[in-house]
């Protein structure tokens, strides 16, 4: 079942007063539960891609279907609530909210979604579980190392359970240990819950573990291999 | 959420406690800066008030229209029962009578004969009255640089400018050569019970200050006055009230054609005053609103960059589906807080400052050495309503809206561009 369609997708930027085309003619579909990395050099095109995948940025010609979705045609509202409600995100630097908690920084998509304290709690517990953090729920950010960090934003990006999680460049500011068990980790999710991971990387640490390998280069999917099936 | 928002906004201080001291300084400037020049512009005009123009004079016509000259022939009488009728016509003004005159100091030596002369200006005005506040409001013993305040009949307090140059000490006697009420020459003889500065040369040159009811023995003048000043009860000038009175005070006597008529002014209808009252106000505005602007800009630019370093907060919580608009919402709701928060705080604090100096005051009188004008040696902050509001516009209304600028940039920019930005 594909839940991403991409459709001669380009993508154009202005650049003093011409334009820069970040993605050419993008043909690409997504099934669920895939484990898959759009791989390449810098300006290759992958995080605009995975921006526009993510609804944070819209294709200037062509479609993209997340979920039923079509990203080009949605309202900032719309946009809002598909990310919301189905989509995860991993940074390259954490971005956590530094002031908060790891159970403050993990709950606050489930606050979005008002759910009860009662099932928020419940749901932080078993996300914490995932990524092994139990004990640090009264942590903050600052108190803890990189790996940690790193776990803290998965567990966020899972909490609710979203049909796709989208995760840039994960691994480039840990060292090859936190990067393999994060890696492995969310290997784990998804098997276990079903969930599709979309990286975008150009780390061999990442492309390791990928079951799918999508190269792109100056825009244009040069190579799009299946390593693993799911 | 409201808890989740309120926690970040607490923990975070570089969104809470510094804010709110930024907005808390910058207002308390305000505060105190507008009382400063609210109580600078009245100091000049109550010492004027004090010493000369009263917040309210009451003369009678033709004096009036001969102020300058000091035409005591031309003074109030029956002072008793003008001072009572004013007393129930206006519960809130104290009124004092004062007589001014101008003589010759005469100074003798051992054996009677003259030492040295010179002309004075003096003033009788109520010292030995009990409930008299004219002691207070003259500031006499702060002033008094020998000898003591008067307090016997008979008495006079010299400038210590003009003692000196009379070579008189207290105790010792001079007479006052002068004309009475009715044209004829007066002489009378006074003890000098202390010696005074004032501080001001206009008022320290060649002065006399005797109690009022021996002017009137001197001057001839039995139960008369050249002058009722009156002085409300708040101490303070208020221009509008006092024109006001003074317009109502005149009506009653609009119809009287008599020249010894009573007639009421008020300290901006008497000379160059008014101009001065009105220079006042206005430069109390200007000052007060550049200084506002001032601190408007700055804590505008404060919200703005407030909210600028917060694009990387914002992005997350964008990402993670939370609406632009309530992103939006939430960051101008934080703003007001910080804004009420920082005004309360910076207003009760300037509040505060300038209640201390109001009642204490600054000492300049060192930097007014040889001054020609008349002009206070004390700066004094006047605390006014005003002062308890003003503080909102840039405390509150600058501080939001440079958030709501900054806030803009959620709605223009592209998500991915705040992403960028977080990024970095």
């Amino acid at each position: 079942m594909e839940i991403i369609q991409i459709q001669n997708l380009t993508k154009r930027f202005p650049m003093g007063k011409g334009e820069f085309t970040a993605l050419k003619g993008i043909n690409l579909s997504f099934g669920k539960g895939e484990f898959a990395g759009l791989i390449g050099p810098s300006g290759s095109g992958k995080t605009t891609l995975l921006n526009i995948i993510g609804s944070l940025d819209v294709p200037s010609d062509g479609e993209a279907l997340v979920l039923g979705n079509s990203i080009g045609k949605l309202s900032a509202k719309q946009a809002a609530k598909l990310r919301k409600e189905n989509l995860g995100f991993i940074f390259q630097s954490y971005n956590l909210l530094q002031v908060h908690t790891v159970f403050e920084n993990v709950e606050f998509p489930l606050l979005l979604l008002n759910y009860s304290t009662s099932e928020r709690k419940k749901m932080v517990a078993d996300a914490l579980e995932w990524v092994g953090l139990t004990d640090k729920t009264k942590s903050k950010p600052p108190q803890l190392s990189g790996g940690e960090c790193q776990r803290v934003a998965i567990a966020r990006a899972m909490v609710k359970r979203p049909s796709l999680v989208l995760a840039d460049e994960p691994t480039a500011n840990l060292d090859a240990a936190n990067s393999h068990n994060i890696l492995q980790t969310m290997e784990k999710l998804n098997r276990e819950l079903q969930t599709t991971f979309i990286f975008a990387t150009h780390d061999e640490k990442v492309i390791s573990y990928l079951h799918r390998k999508i190269f792109l280069l100056d825009g244009r999917v040069d190579k799009d291999e299946v390593v693993k099936s799911n | 959420m409201l808890k989740f928002l309120i926690k970040g906004l607490i923990r975070d201080k570089s969104r809470s406690r510094l804010p709110i001291i930024v907005v808390s300084v910058g207002v308390m400037l305000t505060v105190f800066m507008h009382a400063y020049i609210t109580g600078f512009m009245g100091d000049t005009i109550e010492m004027n008030a004090k010493f000369t123009n009263g917040h309210l004079k009451v003369m009678t016509r033709a004096y009036a229209d001969e102020m300058d000259q000091i035409p005591n022939d031309l003074a109030l009488v029956n002072v008793s029962e003008l001072t009572e009728t004013l007393s129930q016509q206006f519960p809130n003004v104290q009124w004092a009578s004062r007589i001014k005159f101008g003589g010759l100091i005469d100074a003798p030596d051992v054996n009677g004969e003259t030492k040295s002369q010179g002309p004075a200006m003096g003033m009788g005005v109520d010292l030995l009255s009990d409930g008299s506040d004219e002691i207070n409001r003259l500031n006499l013993r702060n002033s008094v640089v020998r000898g003591r305040l008067i307090v016997n009949r008979g008495e006079a307090l010299l400038s210590e400018d003009f003692s000196q140059k009379l070579k008189v000490n207290p105790g010792d006697t001079v007479t006052l050569i002068g004309s009475t009420m009715n044209g004829s020459m007066s002489m009378y003889n006074f003890t000098v019970a202390g010696t005074i500065s004032f501080g001001t040369e206009v008022l320290d040159r060649g002065s006399i200050i005797v109690d009022i009811e021996d002017a009137r023995i001197a001057l001839d003048m039995p139960d008369a006055a050249g002058e009722m000043i009156g002085f409300f009860n708040e101490g303070f000038y208020n221009d509008e009230k006092a024109v006001k009175i003074a317009n109502q005070f005149n009506e009653s006597n609009a119809l009287t054609t008599d020249e010894f008529t009573p007639v009421m002014k008020s300290l901006s209808q008497q000379g160059s005053m008014g101009q001065y009252v009105e220079l006042s106000k206005i430069w109390s505005v200007l000052i007060s609103s550049v200084f506002i602007f001032a601190m408007s800009l700055v804590l505008w630019n404060a919200g703005l960059l407030g909210g600028l370093r917060r694009y990387g907060e914002v992005g997350i919580r964008l990402a993670m589906g939370e609406e632009k608009g309530h992103v939006y919402r939430t960051m101008i709701y934080e703003s007001i807080f910080i804004g009420i928060a920082g005004t309360v705080l910076g207003t009760t604090v300037g509040l505060a400052f300038a209640w201390y100096v109001q009642v204490h005051g600054i000492n300049i009188s060192g930097m007014m050495e040889g001054a020609s004008m008349m002009l206070p040696t004390h700066i004094r902050t006047r605390i006014t309503v005003p002062d308890f509001y003003l503080g909102f516009i840039p405390g509150v209304l600058s501080t939001v809206i440079g958030t709501m600028l900054a806030g803009i940039g959620i709605f223009k920019r592209q998500t991915a561009r705040l992403f960028k930005e977080l990024e970095a």
